[in-house]
């Protein structure tokens, strides 16, 4: 009796897609591939410090000049080094056809995308954010500003990757890709620059700083929830289209 | 209904309806632009801090209003593009990006001129002024896209994706005057209060919004005419059209 009442499954058991090994796989080629090829890595840091350096040389190194502009002139240069990281984003998985094979993938892309996104962060947002200490000393920033700068990098650097992963996605492929991809994803760059600079200079005028913490914060998690999502139809047009 | 679709689907039936609308758009929209600007020049009251200078604002909140409108309005269309696949919905993204882009910079440049008599300064880097300088940006940036990618289908999906994320801007730009402190007045017209102003400054200012959002429509049809004339030049109809 009981066993006629148990109702007949409909629907075959669906078969669980393991989605961490496969992030995890993701990850760990991505950043040991990175690190087989240093130069890369190694190229938007040196990049980052040229262009910092670019600024007392350039415009004046006067102390006053330094300490009031330093934390903007970071900022600039890390998002100009992230921007010209962004190429490398996709574009070796593109020509060498294993963007396709991830876009086979039963796993879901968003979480492809992020963990590639991640990947792509430690091995270009992270050094940055190491070497901006020192940087910032060289500028004639002072202790409390550059423990901000770094905690604002920190919270901005991530946001960067995310926005700047639509746009290499979108120009995957194209011939003139470099350039365009800049003009995309500038604009979206700027809010993130203002409100971290923005910190900065709070913190320099001794006013309280978590507001802007909190806005960035907002950014970051936004970026994280939301930029996936169009980086992954971006590749899926992309691909299609070669 | 979903013959309705299939026919707006069709780019020889909406170069029809397009041509059949056109003068309904262009002559209220040139009456309605040409007596609101008149009227906001010439006759209406001087204000009582900024006297002449404040007559600006009957061709700055039109072109500002549509520039953000205008970008709505294409994020819907890439919506569209995206989920229903409608040819129509790219030409009209097409069509209606480098109008943006001109509107854009024509309520950045009468902002300009506005801002030298009343702030003293012809641009100053706060948050309404940046986020439209961003917005024009992104019309650059859709209209850079779009012309990179030479397959027509991708070039649509991806101006789609591309068009989407920016309208994030939208909001901030609307909302810049009242979440920083900023030089910028806040919002002139709102549809759920009364004005602020006296109705002899409004209702000009009124007609030339309106206007302006005809003559938007004019150019509209007139230019996914010439786009979809461009794409579909192979079709029969076409050829049969201009010879």
């Amino acid at each position: 009796m009981s066993a006629m009442q148990k109702l007949p499954r409909l629907t075959p058991k669906q078969e669980s897609v393991p989605v961490w090994p496969a992030c995890w796989a993701v990850l760990r080629r991505d950043l040991l591939s990175s690190l087989r090829q240093r130069q890369d890595l190694f190229n938007p840091l040196v990049f980052f410090v040229m262009v910092v350096s670019l600024f007392p040389l350039g415009v004046s190194p006067e102390k006053a000049f330094l300490s009031e502009a330093g934390a903007g002139i970071l900022w600039v240069a890390a998002l100009l080094s992230t921007l010209l990281s962004l190429d490398h984003l996709f574009r070796h998985d593109f020509e060498e056809g294993v963007l396709e094979q991830l876009l086979l993938q039963p796993q879901p892309l968003y979480l492809i995308v992020l963990t590639k996104v991640f990947a792509h962060w430690l091995v270009t947002g992270v050094p940055l954010i190491l070497m901006t200490p020192l940087l910032g000393l060289m500028l004639q920033l002072d202790g409390n500003s550059i423990a901000c700068l770094c905690l604002t990098l920190l919270l901005g650097t991530p946001v960067l990757s995310f926005i700047g992963a639509i746009g290499a996605a979108l120009t995957l492929g194209l011939r003139s890709a470099g350039i365009l991809l800049s003009l995309l994803v500038i604009p979206l760059y700027i809010p993130v620059l203002i409100f971290g600079t923005g910190t900065v200079m709070a913190a320099g005028q001794g006013l309280p700083i978590t507001s802007h913490l909190a806005l960035l914060g907002a950014l970051l998690v936004l970026a994280l929830t939301c930029a996936p999502f169009a980086t992954a139809a971006a590749l899926r047009i992309s691909v299609s289209n070669s | 209904m979903w013959q309705f679709f299939h026919k707006l689907g069709s780019p020889k039936w909406f170069y029809g309806i397009a041509g059949r609308l056109m003068p309904w758009f262009l002559v209220p929209g040139l009456l309605l632009l040409l007596t609101g600007i008149v009227w906001g020049l010439a006759f209406a009251p001087p204000d009582y801090l900024q006297g002449n200078s404040y007559r600006i604002i009957y061709i700055h909140v039109p072109t500002a209003f549509l520039a953000q409108a205008c970008y709505v309005m294409m994020a819907a269309a890439g919506l569209v593009t995206l989920v229903w696949r409608l040819k129509l919905a790219d030409v009209f993204v097409k069509a209606v990006a480098p109008v943006g882009a001109v509107v854009t910079f024509l309520a950045l440049f009468t902002g300009s001129v506005w801002g030298k008599p009343t702030w003293g300064t012809w641009w100053i880097w706060d948050a309404r002024l940046t986020s439209m300088l961003i917005l024009l940006f992104l019309y650059f940036g859709v209209i850079a896209l779009g012309n990179a990618i030479a397959d027509e289908k991708s070039a649509a999906r991806a101006v789609a994706v591309l068009v989407l994320v920016g309208v994030v801007n939208i909001p901030i730009i609307k909302y810049s005057v009242e979440w920083w402190n900023t030089l910028h007045q806040p919002a002139t017209l709102k549809l759920t209060e009364k004005p602020s102003m006296p109705p002899e400054m409004w209702v000009p200012l009124v007609l030339s919004i309106v206007g302006l959002y005809l003559l938007f429509g004019w150019l509209a049809c007139l230019r996914m005419q010439t786009e979809i004339l461009h794409r579909e030049r192979r079709a029969r109809w076409v050829r049969e059209l201009v010879e």
